[in-house]
């Protein structure tokens, strides 16, 4: 599903460049569920903003489902963001003053699905995270966890190839956290591809293998025995 | 483009803010709203203005003798003349595009001794020997009876059309005069007419009081032999009376051995210079308008943009997010640009209205002044090719004002904008 290699990517700060990805070599099959480790400033939040094609590699190939990711314009970039990729933020990054469907109605509208049918599916992933109850309520009449779960609803509304989360607990106490990872592992058990960036040894431990990122390049990667989140309950 | 999600974003995103959006507005409320009322004050003085001309032919010139100036062919200077009733021919035969050759005479005038009898009651008109053309030049309202015909002017007939000030002065009330006589300076004419004359600059009640007699019985009753003592000229309406003059003049110049140099020995009033010179001042005034009104719009534009630009800043990471959920550039860019048409359009078309209300209002004032107070201004308004334009300058106006910000909204990497907050 996710083919890169020997990416390498250097933020410009004046005069000084700052080499964050130092040469990434890996490749993440259908189905996967997959945790980036690393202490903080080690690149992970750069790598999956490559891969969410957020942002550009200065080098390297990028494949997504056999599709090379190179040289995309902004118009291109969008498109296959909207069709192939779901992303969860730490932060949530819900529309305050969208109630929760239409917040995960919105990938549907950037696909151009008209109105009625939008809603349904909205609905219909706003069920399966256990909010439907909650449609019509604003972002600020949520929890971070309720948020968190929109946001997910969110991410898989379009139907996504893989869904790209970025510290999706960072901002979520333990068993809200664990809940949440519960959704994911959900989730994945129905085939979803899924990449989690996380510095939490607990959380990672609850995907299936763990890439160990330090000083921009890959230090370990290796399965692992998936620890089932609502084992902790 | 014209969907309803679409809109649904667009007031979403308006009402989120509903004091800043209105403060927006004002701007170029205010803007459309000075350039209306502008516009339409100037149009108020011009119909003011040019009610004073009455219906009268603007395309008219109106000529009469002076005093020789220049000796020439032997006759000295200083020498009087007179229009000859052959002149009239002279000048259709030589002069071609006019309309109408009027030859007039005239007696009495302006608080002259009364000249009117009828029975014990008198009164001072002034009356006029006309051919039928002149209604058509200096146009009255017949209000009973006849205007002066082609069978009066053959036949010498000794009859009169009068006007309703004329008839106040010496018929009773509710009198019919139409064959009664009336004696001008001891002459008996039978009357065949009356009539009103809309505006005349002024002269409302001088309008009122004249009589009109076939020009034939004039000179006849009043010996002026084949004299004219001055004439009314219309050019046709794809000529102007005032590129005709020289011609006119040079004819009768030849006619009555004047000098061709001598500039003073025909008098005339050129109207339709007069006008000219009247409507080039309401065109400058337009443009005044227009400059004036354009200006403040331009203001209110920039204000609109000013504040697009702060709501762009602000949703910085919202357009991050949009974007990382797949919307593309132009969406983004149609979003702002919709937005700011929107709200321009929104401000521009209140503006219309309240300004066409206050022109409403002003007009109904006016209407109750009475008619025959003079004023300057008359009916101010609009009309629908000033509001057509105005939408017009409102759509490029808000296009213009969305195009900064939505660059700037797009210019941001997802990624950056996704950071901001
Ligand atoms: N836009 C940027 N400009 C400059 N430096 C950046 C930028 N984004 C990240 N960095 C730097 O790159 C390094 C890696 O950042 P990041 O990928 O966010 O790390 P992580 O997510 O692992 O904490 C950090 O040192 C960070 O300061
Ligand atoms: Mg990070």
């Amino acid at each position: 599903m996710i083919e890169i290699k020997d990416l390498h990517k250097s933020y410009q700060m004046g005069s000084n460049s700052l080499h964050v990805l130092k040469g990434i070599n890996f490749s993440v099959k259908e189905g996967e569920l997959v945790a980036i480790m690393g202490s903080s400033g080690s690149g992970k939040s750069t790598l999956l903003n490559i891969l969410g094609m957020l942002d550009e590699a200065d080098s390297g190939s990028y494949f997504l489902d056999n599709l090379p990711i190179k040289n995309l314009n902004e118009k291109i970039a969008a498109r296959y963001r909207n069709k192939f990729l779901g992303f969860i933020f730490q932060s949530f990054n819900l529309i305050n003053y969208k109630n929760a469907l239409d917040n995960v109605a919105m990938p549907l509208y950037y696909q151009g699905i008209k109105r009625k049918e939008r809603t349904d599916k909205a609905l219909h992933y706003l069920e399966k995270v256990g909010l439907a109850d909650w449609a019509t309520h604003l972002p600020n009449e949520l929890s971070g966890g309720q948020k968190q779960r929109v946001a997910i609803a969110r991410a898989l509304a379009s139907e996504p190839k893989v869904l790209l989360a970025d510290e999706p607990t960072g901002a979520l106490d333990t068993k809200t956290s664990y809940e949440v990872l519960e959704l994911i592992q959900g989730i994945n058990d129905e085939g979803k591809t899924i990449l989690i960036v996380t510095h939490e040894e607990d959380i990672a431990h609850m995907t299936k293998r763990i890439v160990n990122l330090k000083d921009g390049i890959i230090i370990n990667d290796g399965t692992v025995k998936q620890v089932r989140a609502n084992s902790y309950v | 483009m014209f969907n309803r999600d679409r809109w649904n974003e667009i007031i979403e995103a308006l009402t989120a803010n509903w004091f800043r959006t209105l403060l927006t507005a004002f701007g170029v409320f205010w803007g459309i709203f000075i350039l209306v009322i502008l516009l339409a004050a100037g149009k108020g003085l011009e119909n003011g203005v040019k009610k004073g001309f009455g219906d009268i032919a603007t395309n008219t010139m109106f000529m009469w003798t002076q005093v020789a100036s220049k000796p020439y062919k032997g006759l000295p200077k200083g020498r009087r003349f007179n229009f000859k009733i052959r002149d009239v021919a002279a000048i259709r035969e030589k002069v071609p595009g006019l309309l109408y050759i009027s030859p007039r005479n005239q007696l009495g005038g302006f608080g002259g001794t009364n000249n009117v009898v009828r029975g014990l009651n008198t009164g001072a008109f002034n009356i006029y020997g006309d051919y039928p053309e002149i209604i058509n030049q200096d146009p009255i309202t017949i209000t009973s009876g006849r205007f002066i015909n082609y069978g009066d002017i053959d036949e010498n007939r000794k009859v009169a059309v009068i006007g309703e000030g004329v008839k106040k002065e010496l018929f009773k009330f509710g009198e019919e005069p139409i064959g009664e006589y009336i004696k001008i300076q001891g002459v008996s004419f039978m009357v065949i007419g009356t009539y009103v004359k809309k505006s005349n600059n002024g002269d409302r009640e001088r309008g009122q009081k004249e009589i009109f007699v076939p020009f034939t019985s004039f000179s006849q009753a009043f010996n002026r032999a084949d004299n004219v003592g001055w004439m009314a000229i219309t050019a046709e309406d794809n000529n102007s009376i005032t590129k005709l003059k020289k011609d006119i003049i040079n004819v009768v110049k030849t006619n009555h051995t004047i000098h061709p140099e001598d500039n003073r020995a025909i008098g005339n009033f050129d109207l339709y210079e007069e006008f000219s010179k009247i409507n080039g001042l309401f065109i400058a005034l337009k443009g005044v308008a227009y400059f004036v009104g354009i200006l403040v719009l331009l203001s209110g534009i920039i204000g609109i943009s000013n504040i697009m630009l702060i709501v762009v800043k602000e949703r910085t990471k919202e357009i991050g997010i949009r974007r990382a959920l797949g919307a593309s550039p132009w969406s983004i860019r149609g979003q702002i640009l919709l937005e700011s048409i929107f709200l321009t359009i929104i401000s521009g078309m209140t503006g219309i209205a309240v300004s066409t209300g206050v022109l409403y209002l002003v007009n109904k004032i006016l209407e109750g002044i009475p008619e025959s107070e003079e004023t300057m201004f008359a009916n101010p308004s609009v009309d629908l090719t000033v509001v057509f334009v105005a939408l017009l300058i409102l759509i490029s106006s808000g296009l213009l004002a969305g195009l900064i910000p939505a660059q700037v909204a797009i210019k941001t990497k997802p990624i950056d904008a996704l950071r901001a907050d």
